[in-house]
């Protein structure tokens, strides 16, 4: 349910891996590659994953998930190596008996991988690039002490 | 020697995948301490990873240990 993959995502499939006979919605979030930031052109974006580390806390995060919103299940699925413009980059889909939970329970997820995931990403652009996390997210990369046990 | 892997930007300052302490044993402070002082790496924006967990300053690294330096995350 939870993976660190190289290879190309498909939103249906892990979709179709929290559909259930006690689910009423399925939201699925799609993470694409952005042309512009600031108004800069990215022409790329290379991911690298710790990757054993990233898929325990993909799983962790899961398992937040299901203290939060106990009828919830969740999958996540986040690309490594080189993308282009709108490739996907991560995929996060949770199901609950009802969409509000859903909805929220997505947002989560995504915000929580932002912070614990150690995955990062390198951007490439017309005249240069560089590793992000080192300077324009850094505080927003740092886990807090209470959000890292 | 406590083996320390290295990923993202951290890689290229180090110049490779994973650098050496000589050391048996340290605390997660010292060994930071330590990184920042032999490869000139800054570390305060830096957390360690031991065997896939995220550790405390406190906590101690032994040689045993799988080993981290976890720079800000930039996934999703």
């Amino acid at each position: 349910m939870f993976s660190v993959t190289s290879e190309p995502l498909s939103i249906e499939e892990i979709s179709n891996k929290v559909v259930r006979p006690e689910a009423g919605a399925v939201v699925t979030f799609t993470g694409t590659v952005r042309e512009f930031t600031k108004g800069k052109r990215t022409l790329y974006l290379t991911y690298e994953a710790y990757a054993t580390m990233a898929e325990k806390q993909l799983k962790r995060i899961g398992d937040e998930i299901k203290e939060r919103w106990p009828d919830a299940v969740t999958a996540i699925s986040h690309r490594t190596g080189t993308l282009g413009i709108s490739d996907i980059a991560v995929v996060i889909a949770v199901s609950t008996p009802h969409r509000k939970d859903a909805y929220e329970a997505n947002e989560y997820a995504i915000e929580r991988i932002k912070q614990i995931v150690p995955i990062w990403k390198k951007e490439k652009w017309e005249d240069g690039e560089e590793w992000i996390g080192d300077q324009l997210e850094k505080s927003a990369g740092i886990p807090e002490k209470e959000e890292i046990r | 020697m406590i083996k320390v892997n290295c990923f993202a930007h951290l890689k290229e300052l180090a110049g490779g995948n994973h650098i050496h302490i000589d050391k048996k044993e340290m605390s997660v402070k010292e060994l930071l301490e330590e990184v920042q002082r032999q490869y000139h790496i800054q570390t305060d924006s830096v957390l360690v990873a031991i065997n896939e967990e995220y550790a405390f300053p406190d906590d101690q690294v032994t040689e045993y240990d799988t080993v981290a330096l976890i720079p800000p995350v930039s996934g999703g």
